[in-house]
């Protein structure tokens, strides 16, 4: 598989003051590939795709997107982060613009795109997400289900070539849970490269190429998605199963 | 009728205690507006070419002293054959407001361009003179409202964007730039106005090579204006800390510049959540104006009580008129901007930004 590894990890080493997130984190993704990333909370799971967009900075070890090392250059953040899409657990859309407006807002003012070329990509990627006749409402008149939809097609709306997911259906009303993961399973199914932290099992069972399972900041089990739920080999992977299942 | 008193029982008259608060408070509004009236209008002079007929009328105002001394007191000593330059520049600052204010027109942005750069300089020009045919007009002789607005409009133009600029170097990750703005906020913010205006007008001349002649009036507005960033550089640092980390990390994630980011992104939000701050500092500002007296310029209150001790003039109602009409101009700007920073927050509001 190597060389076609769209997102190469090695030897990832980060801290927080003396207190070491993540331990030796080593993890390729190739083109298309569909990862899902489960652990108990504060495993560094978020940290983790976090680095991966440089909104945190690792302290040891490589991350290697698309060709191009993510070190302190400028130039390849901002490549990287054109490249890269991210879906926050609290949406994070802008709430002083409209919800096209929130779209269009860096294919403009990063990519210099036209703007009427904009609001056009932009109404396509709403139709996509299921939400095209909210384009002109404030995100605070939305619901949950519908801002992180909007979230969705703001990131496409850069074209990027990897989605980054953390915890995006955490914060929404079960009823709202669904709407959002059929999003997420078209955009699957249309070939992107995705990394999701999530405890959706029915998703991860649908459209994962590999589960990761991380406990205190590292990667203790991987497996196909059947496998992993099916038959987990580590105890702590089956300490956490028990207790999700048993909810 | 029967509406006016069903109102009052429900409102004024419900309980006992309510009764007497109600009667207390009705006491105190009459004592006030009959004073008021009695002192303005009813034993009032308003006729007069000195101070002979305020002398008969003893327990009222002196309104001739205001209309007799109106002139100095918006032009201070700036040349009656030029004072139409200062009324344009009056005219054409009270209009480009006006139209900025007035909400929705279509070329408000190239308007408010416009008063940000060719306003202040055709305002310089035409102020100062010594250019195109203008005569040259020193600044001591400007004096009264003129030197009042002149400090404090550009107190409050560059107070904007300078605190700005300090709140968000106070928050940077970059240790020098953070120094620099806590060092600066902390100095202005830790000093008095008084002092401030002092060290401008008395030591700075001092460090300044001999011959360097830098204008009386130029040094308060920037003794003022630095003053004012601070103060404007902590309000909106505020602001600043009320942005959720996710509005931050959102623009990273999409791509967008640290620059880009602020001016998009966050600054828009911070400033709306400042602006109750930011109207209080310029009002703050605004008022604080008057201490230039001190360093022998005159503003609007500089000027009435420089007018008082006129020996046409001196009486017992005189400085009192004098106060109550410098604090009724002063009240009339300040109210003024309290309420459109009401009516901006409103108009923000309704976008559904402040949820
Ligand atoms: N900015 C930070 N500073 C210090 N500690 C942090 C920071 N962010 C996260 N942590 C800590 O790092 C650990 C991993 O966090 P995180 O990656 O958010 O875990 P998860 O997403 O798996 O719940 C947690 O113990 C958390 O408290
Ligand atoms: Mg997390």
């Amino acid at each position: 598989m190597s060389g076609k590894h769209i997102i190469e990890i090695s030897h990832l080493d980060k801290y927080f003051g003396d207190f070491h997130v993540l331990k030796n984190i080593n993890l390729s993704v190739a083109a298309g590939e569909k990862i899902v990333i489960c652990g108990p909370s504060g495993s560094g799971k978020s940290t983790l795709i976090r680095c991966i967009n440089h909104l945190e900075s690792h302290d040891g070890g490589d991350i290697i997107v698309d060709g191009v090392p993510l070190d302190d250059k400028v130039k390849n953040i901002d490549h990287i982060r054109s490249e890269v899409g991210m879906v926050f657990q609290q949406f994070n859309l802008f709430p002083h613009m409209t919800v096209l407006e929130n779209c269009i807002l860096a294919p403009v003012w990063v990519k210099g795109v036209p703007r009427s070329e904009a609001e056009a990509l932009a109404l396509q990627y709403l139709e996509r997400v299921r939400i095209p006749d909210q384009a002109d409402k404030y995100p605070g008149q939305l619901s949950g289900g519908q801002q992180q939809r909007v979230a969705i097609a703001r990131s496409l709306c850069m074209q990027p070539r990897i989605m980054l997911f953390d915890e995006p259906t955490s914060a929404l009303d079960p009823e709202m849970i669904k709407e959002v993961l059929e999003v997420m399973v078209d955009l699957a199914e249309q070939g992107m490269t995705m990394l999701c932290v999530t405890h959706e099992m029915g998703f991860a069972r649908r459209v994962a190429d590999r589960v990761i399972f991380m406990d205190e900041g590292e990667i203790i089990e991987e497996n196909t998605p059947t496998a992993f739920f099916d038959n987990p080999q580590n105890e702590r992977t089956k300490l956490f199963l028990s207790q999700i299942i048993g909810d | 009728m029967q509406q006016i008193i069903k109102w009052s029982r429900e409102n004024l008259f419900a309980t006992r205690m309510n009764t007497l608060l109600s009667l207390v408070s009705l006491w105190l509004i009459y004592v006030t507006i009959e004073g008021v009236v009695s002192w303005a209008f009813i034993n009032a002079s308003f006729l007069g070419a000195d101070k002979s007929s305020c002398m008969v009328r003893p327990h009222g105002a002196c309104w001739p002293f205001v209309t007799a001394k109106f002139n100095q007191f918006i032009y201070g000593n700036y040349p009656a054959a030029e004072q139409w330059r200062v009324n344009i520049v009056f005219v054409l600052g009270a209009l480009g407001l006006g139209l900025l204010m007035a909400g929705r027109i279509n070329f408000k942005k190239q308007l408010a361009v416009l008063m940000l750069t060719a306003y202040p300089v055709l305002t310089f020009i035409l102020l100062s003179g010594g250019l195109l045919g203008l005569s040259y007009v020193e600044t001591n002789q400007w004096g009264g409202l003129l030197v009042t607005l002149v400090i404090a409009v550009t107190g409050i133009v560059v107070s904007l964007p300078l605190g700005i600029l300090l709140a968000l170097g106070r928050r940077s990750e970059l240790p020098i730039i953070r120094m620099m703005s806590i060092a600066f906020i902390e100095f202005w913010r830790g000093v008095p106005l008084i002092t401030v205006l002092f060290m401008a007008s008395v030591m700075l001349p001092l460090f300044l090579p001999e011959g360097m002649n830098f204008d009386a009036l130029l040094r308060c507005l920037i003794g003022v204006s630095l003053f004012a960033s601070a103060y404007m550089a902590e309000v909106i640092r505020g602001g600043l800390q009320a942005i959720p980390k996710g509005q931050y990390e959102a623009g990273k994630s999409i791509g967008l510049s640290y620059w880009k980011s602020m001016r998009l992104i966050i600054l828009p939000q911070a400033l709306v959540i400042s602006i109750p701050g930011i109207v209080n500092t310029f009002i703050g500002l605004f008022k604080d104006t008057t201490l230039v007296m001190i360093v022998g310029i005159f503003d609007l209150l500089g000027i009435i009580s420089f007018h008082f001790t006129d020996p046409n003039w001196t009486s017992p109602q005189v400085p009192i008129t004098g106060f109550v009409f410098a604090g009724l101009v002063f009240w009339v700007f300040c109210f003024a901007m309290s309420h459109y920073s009401k009516s901006v927050e409103r108009r923000f509001s309704v976008k559904g930004v402040n949820k």
